[in-house]
């Protein structure tokens, strides 16, 4: 850079893109008015209410002839696009011969409006033959029932250490302690629900879809629908949150993309938020077995956990156990650390990524057996933690199952938190509401953890930067932003390296006749890959226009230099030589002032933190009230603080509600009983407090950026301090484990019990 | 059923079926599609437009019940000449939305909440706001948003000017 | 999602309302505030082949002094009555109640009229007026008939309504003692009460106990019979038929009323 002036990165800027959001609104899939889908039939998704049956007829008859019924389609109607050949547990577009979970789709109606589609489909008629569901961990591996038969078993995959072996690596320890819990199922909620339009005309198809990642989601359909991937245009409108749910294309709209190169005219689906519920991927799911030990002075020597993964019925999301696998020693240098699982299939919606995929589940594992170790041999937790987190000189830091975390100080960050928290104060405050018996109890919840972001860094990311002769930017970038904030990202950027001001640099995304490579926005990789192949094609466009400069002012390259205040050119020294970006664009020709980078990191990066929820719980009624949670959530050098602080803000909510009232619940016939948002307790405002966010930047050298991840972390650190503050608050009481949620019917159930093993004790 | 809805100052008259929701009213008749539809169950707060000046679901409510009355969407908000409402102001210095698809019910689940409390508490605004979720943003900076938008309150010892919020124990 | 389709009347005077309701009979219901009935229409859970705007019945809509007792009308929103000074000073537990009803939007909507007549053993209001001993006017084609709240709620959403008979009014005696308390136990603040509790004098009465809002008999014998309220509040679960749901057993749902009818007791002395 030349030339000195206070830098616009790291500034709290105030985000591009609002003031259309907050004035006209968002167009997501649904307000798509453009030309394209003019005259668009409307898609309505004819669903099984049953959660395990085959399908013995369909019969269309009756809807065919309901008013504005264009068409009804089924599997049979997609013949071999259907399938998915070759897969083992193969899962067709719509459901034929067998529907394996309540939501499963199994045909489509087209129709003029909505309100007939919802009539129409409601005709459809769908003969099933019922079968046993398979629903829960247990019924999964007794096998009895199999959801595919042809594979013999419901275990999709076996990972890691062989399962139950390697007893002798607590040799040694004084205290070993093992659990069994579950990191319950939980549904993503994204405020807009899946959606997707379509059109076809001379050969090609078009469809707007609310996804993660336009480039991706083209190889998806075309690869389904059997189409050359240059037939298929992917363009991705404002998206309303994904939360890793949308980082997959589902089947639903890979239909609906089938449907408009069959009924001769344009279609547009979008689900209600009952369908959401039960056909969008869930999260989570596991059942975690730890086992813990070490010695009575707090050092931790070994560490194992055994879980099983519930992929609901179809296998999405087999990679998520592998994650969990990569973080199971999280923050901690544990001598001796195993980590086997079963991957397994249920007649439930299937589960793939929520917002940490795969990293909160082991975080909340070793969370709560250090918690229990902690609270076994009588020490503080914030001291257990202390004494056992990788210590700053370690890094990089090769985990035993081979992480290899990049940069931390975790002992930094945890006593930044406990001091932000006043720590000893809660702790004292807590032994007076102990000590006078209060029915409002105050508990304190810690986590220290480290998460891996950016974990397909080899896929890179591109990010491409064009100066017009106006003067203004144009960005194109493969990321997917859906609320992120990338246009302000970048175009700081942008300014940053050009000295063109913010409001003159437009970027765009998710069109992928515009921008054919691209990766999208997930696993927390945005700005280190994305923003920062920005950042290097706007370098690389600077010393291009240094070079047009030079020729225009008839000087050499090293005589020109950027005033990067003024974003003008010049000679050094040489008054009167000023050259706008505009002109210096022009002298560029045909080719044009553009730069396109692919950037691919050499590695992963491992943000990390530490939390400390406080809550109270009524222990009359058990009801568990967040009031304070305070964090450091270090994801390296932040560009904007501002939206850093949004990505933390979002990312503790829908943590703390994995720990306190979120689940998805099934009857054991496997019919969903959290299927509208009166019964899944989505989180509100009236739940949560305002949050403390502590500020701690500890950079990475794996991108210029010093860059790391931050759109996962407030999930992965909160959800286990929120579970151990509300278990803390009634561990007096003899209480040391309660599951998630905490909801107040459980915490009182766990009191109970506690009383009555306490009065037993006593005899 | 012909029904005369006025949607942000301007009248409206057309025959809609009589079981026409009022968000796909304002939706599809009037065109004006910020207002958004986020359930089925009137939960979630996305579709909150005024109805003669007071939050309501208009995912919750038939065309026909608003014949004869006023909607306000976000898209009629902002005056004349583009200056934007407190609200929307606040939520754009606040950083209080991220995906934008809650705000426009946000926003006006809120500008009715300061028409009935002009200076709320924080444990106000958040009561206030407990029919519109947000995936997004925690809530933190929507509330913070609605008290910036409410201006300092009357000194009564309260704590919203507090950055921490909750309770000290 | 959208209600199957049905034909809309909007009756303009309550003689017009109730020739509707005649004229339709089980095939037509009332629409008042709707945010009972329309999301079950959405659901296509109630298919109404017929609906009967009543909404702008405008002389259903009112809180008046009557003396010895508040006459609400019908339509009278959850917003007016949270919000009117007259039910603050006379009623506060049911402008207490009423603010606690769904969240700001429901309440600029919903009628407590809609709210009795859809008999949901979870919704609040029901309990209140049971505790408040009101009497519900009903007005059907051979004229006015008063029901007393004790005998207006006859099971899972059934009342003693007719189907051809409108609630018109509610008169609620102005209580001799100012000691009152609402109660409600939720996992969200947005949710139906998992188990609530109306306390006015020593009536008291209970939201989510069974397939009707209760009066909570034994507690209150327990009083009359000069029972320290804690002592009372223990029998809250007698008598009680409480469901079992993804919130909370019939056992959790016991024991939470005998907490919050202690402390709706407490509450309610301190006010004395």
């Amino acid at each position: 850079m030349d030339g000195d002036r206070a830098s616009v990165l790291g500034s709290r800027v105030l985000r591009m893109e609002d003031h259309r959001l907050l004035t006209a609104g968002g167009t997501y899939v649904a307000d798509l008015r453009v030309p394209e889908l003019a005259g668009a039939a409307q898609v309505t998704f004819v669903r099984s209410p049953i959660a395990h049956a085959l399908i013995t007829g369909i019969d269309a008859s009756v809807a065919l002839g309901e008013p504005g019924v264009v068409a009804v389609l089924t599997g049979r109607d997609l013949g071999d696009l259907n399938g998915q050949a070759g897969q083992p547990m193969p899962e067709p577009l719509l459901a034929t011969g067998r529907v394996r979970f309540v939501g499963e789709p199994v045909a489509m109606v087209i129709t003029d409006g909505r309100y007939q589609g919802e009539d129409a489909a409601e005709l459809v008629s769908v003969d099933y033959e019922p079968l046993a569901a398979v629903v829960g961990f247990g019924a999964a591996l007794a096998d009895e029932t199999l959801l595919f038969p042809d594979t013999g078993s419901n275990v999709v995959a076996t990972g890691g250490d062989e399962q139950g072996a390697g007893d002798a690596m607590f040799d040694g320890c004084d205290v070993v302690l093992g659990a069994t819990f579950p990191n319950q199922r939980v549904a993503p909620v994204p405020l807009e629900v899946r959606g997707a339009a379509a059109a076809w005309a001379d050969g090609r198809l078009t469809v707007w879809a609310s996804t993660q990642n336009a480039q991706i989601a083209r190889a998806t359909i075309s690869g389904r629908l059997a189409m050359d991937q240059a037939a298929v245009r992917v363009i991705t409108p404002d998206v309303g949150g994904g939360f890793g749910a949308k980082i997959g294309t589902d089947r639903d709209a890979i239909a609906v993309a089938w449907a408009a190169t069959r009924v001769g005219r344009p279609v547009c689906w979008s689900e209600t938020r009952g369908e959401n519920l039960v056909a969008m991927t869930h999260g989570r799911s596991q059942r975690q077995t730890v086992r813990i030990g070490g010695t009575r002075d707090g050092r931790i020597l070994a560490y194992r956990l055994d879980f099983v993964q519930d992929l609901g019925a179809y296998p999405r999301g087999a990679y998520l156990a592998s994650l969990t696998r990569l973080m199971t020693s999280g923050a901690y240098e544990i001598p001796r650390v195993r980590c086997g699982y079963q991957v397994v299939v249920t007649n439930t919606t299937p589960v793939d990524a929520y917002r940490g995929a795969g990293r909160p589940e082991a975080t909340a594992a070793i969370e709560r057996a250090v918690d229990m170790f902690a609270a076994e041999i009588g020490m503080d937790p914030a001291e257990v933690r202390r004494l056992n987190v990788v210590p700053p000189g370690s890094f990089p830091y090769t985990s035993p199952t081979g992480a290899v975390y990049d940069t931390g100080d975790y002992a930094a960050a945890l006593d930044k938190v406990l001091a932000a928290a006043g720590y000893r104060d809660l702790r004292a405050e807590q032994a007076r509401r102990r000590e006078r018996g209060d029915t409002m109890q105050l508990g304190i919840g810690l986590s220290v953890y480290v998460e891996v972001t950016a974990g397909d860094h080899a896929s890179g990311e591109t990010g491409k930067v064009e100066v017009h002769e106006d003067g203004t930017v144009t960005v194109s970038t493969g990321s997917s932003p859906h609320g992120q904030g990338h246009a302000t990202s970048w175009a700081m950027l942008v300014q940053e390296e050009l000295g063109i001001p913010m409001a003159d640099v437009t970027v765009v995304h998710g069109d992928t006749d515009v921008i054919p490579r691209g990766t999208g926005t997930y696993g927390s990789r945005s700005l280190q890959l994305g923003g920062a192949a920005v950042q290097k094609a706007a370098a690389a466009v600077r010393e291009q226009a240094r070079g047009l400069a030079a020729e225009l002012a008839g000087a050499t390259e090293a005589e020109m230099e950027l005033d990067p205040r003024l974003g003008i050119w010049r000679v050094r020294g040489e008054s009167g030589t000023e050259l706008e970006w505009g002109k210096v664009a022009g002298q560029a020709g045909i080719e044009g002032l553009v730069a396109d980078v692919l950037f691919v990191a050499k590695s992963p990066t491992f943000p990390f933190g530490a939390h400390v929820a406080v809550v109270e719980v009524d222990t009359e009624t058990g009801k568990a009230s967040l009031v304070r949670h305070v964090t450091v959530d270090d994801a390296g050098t932040l560009l904007n603080p501002l939206l850093a602080e949004g990505q933390r803000h979002g990312g503790i909510a829908q943590g703390a509600a994995q720990a306190l009232v979120e689940e998805v619940l099934y009857d054991p016939d496997g019919n969903p009983l959290t299927a509208t948002l009166a019964d899944y307790a989505t989180i509100t405002a009236t739940e949560l407090p305002s949050f403390e966010l502590v500020a701690s930047q500890t950079p990475t050298a794996v991108n210029p950026l010093g860059a790391k991840g931050i759109g996962e972390a407030g999930t992965i650190g909160s959800t286990p301090a929120v579970q151990s503050a509300v278990i803390d608050a009634v561990a007096h009481l003899g209480v040391r484990h309660i599951d998630m949620p905490t909801t107040p019917q459980r915490v009182w159930a766990a009191i109970s019990a506690a009383a009555i093993s306490a009065a037993r004790g006593g005899q | 059923m012909k029904v005369e809805i006025t949607v942000n100052g301007g009248q409206l008259a057309t025959d809609v079926e009589d079981r026409m929701l009022l968000v796909h009213y304002v939706r599809d008749v009037a065109g004006l599609t910020a207002t958004n539809v986020g359930c089925d169950t009137s939960s979630c707060g996305a579709c909150t437009v005024l109805l003669d000046g007071e939050s309501v679901k208009s995912c919750t409510l038939l065309a026909v019940q608003a014949d004869g009355h006023d909607v306000t969407t976000v898209e009629g908000l902002a005056s004349a000449d583009g200056q934007l409402h407190p609200v929307q102001q606040a939520f754009r210095e606040q950083h209080g939305l991220q995906c934008g698809f809650c705000t426009p019910g946000m926003v006006m689940a809120i500008v009715s909440l300061l028409r009935e409390n002009p200076h709320p508490t924080e444990e106000q605004v958040r009561s206030g706001l407990e029919g519109n979720l947000c995936r997004c943003t925690g809530y933190h900076n929507i509330v913070r948003a609605a008290l910036a938008a409410a201006g300092p309150a009357h000194p009564r010892g309260q704590d919203e000017d507090r950055p921490g919020g909750g309770v000290a124990p | 999602m959208i209600p199957a389709p049905f034909s809309y009347y909007r009756a303009l005077s309550v003689d017009e309302a109730l020739d509707l309701a005649a004229e339709h009979g089980e095939e037509a219901k009332f629409l008042a505030g709707g945010h009972s009935l329309l999301p079950l229409m959405k659901l296509r859970l109630a298919l109404p082949e017929v609906v009967i705007d009543i909404g702008r019945l405008a002389d259903l809509s009112h809180i008046r002094d009557a003396g010895d007792h508040i006459t609400l009308g019908a339509l009278t929103r959850h917003h007016d009555l949270e919000h009117s000074g007259l039910l603050a000073r006379e009623l506060p537990l049911l402008a207490c109640a009423a603010g606690q009803v769904g969240d700001p939007q429901i309440r600029h909507r919903g009628t407590i009229g809609g709210s009795l007549a859809h008999a949901d053993p979870a919704s609040d209001l029901p309990a209140v007026v049971l505790a408040l001993d009101a009497t519900l006017v009903a007005r059907g084609p051979s004229g006015t008939r008063e029901i007393a709240a004790a005998d207006f709620f006859g099971g899972l959403f059934e009342t003693a309504l007719e189907p051809d008979e409108l609630l018109t009014e509610i008169r609620v005696p102005k209580p001799a003692a100012p000691r009152w308390s609402f109660q409600k136990f939720t996992k969200r603040a947005i949710d139906w009460a998992i188990v609530g509790v109306a306390v006015q004098g020593d009536a008291v009465a209970l939201v989510n106990m069974g397939e009707t809002p209760l009066r909570a008999a034994a507690v209150e014998r327990a009083l009359a019979d000069g029972a320290a309220p804690r002592a009372a509040a223990a029998l809250a679960a007698e008598g009680t038929r409480a469901s079992a749901d993804i919130n909370a057993t019939r056992d959790y749902r016991e024991h939470l009323a005998r907490v919050l009818v202690a402390r709706g007791l407490q509450e309610a002395h301190a006010r004395a």
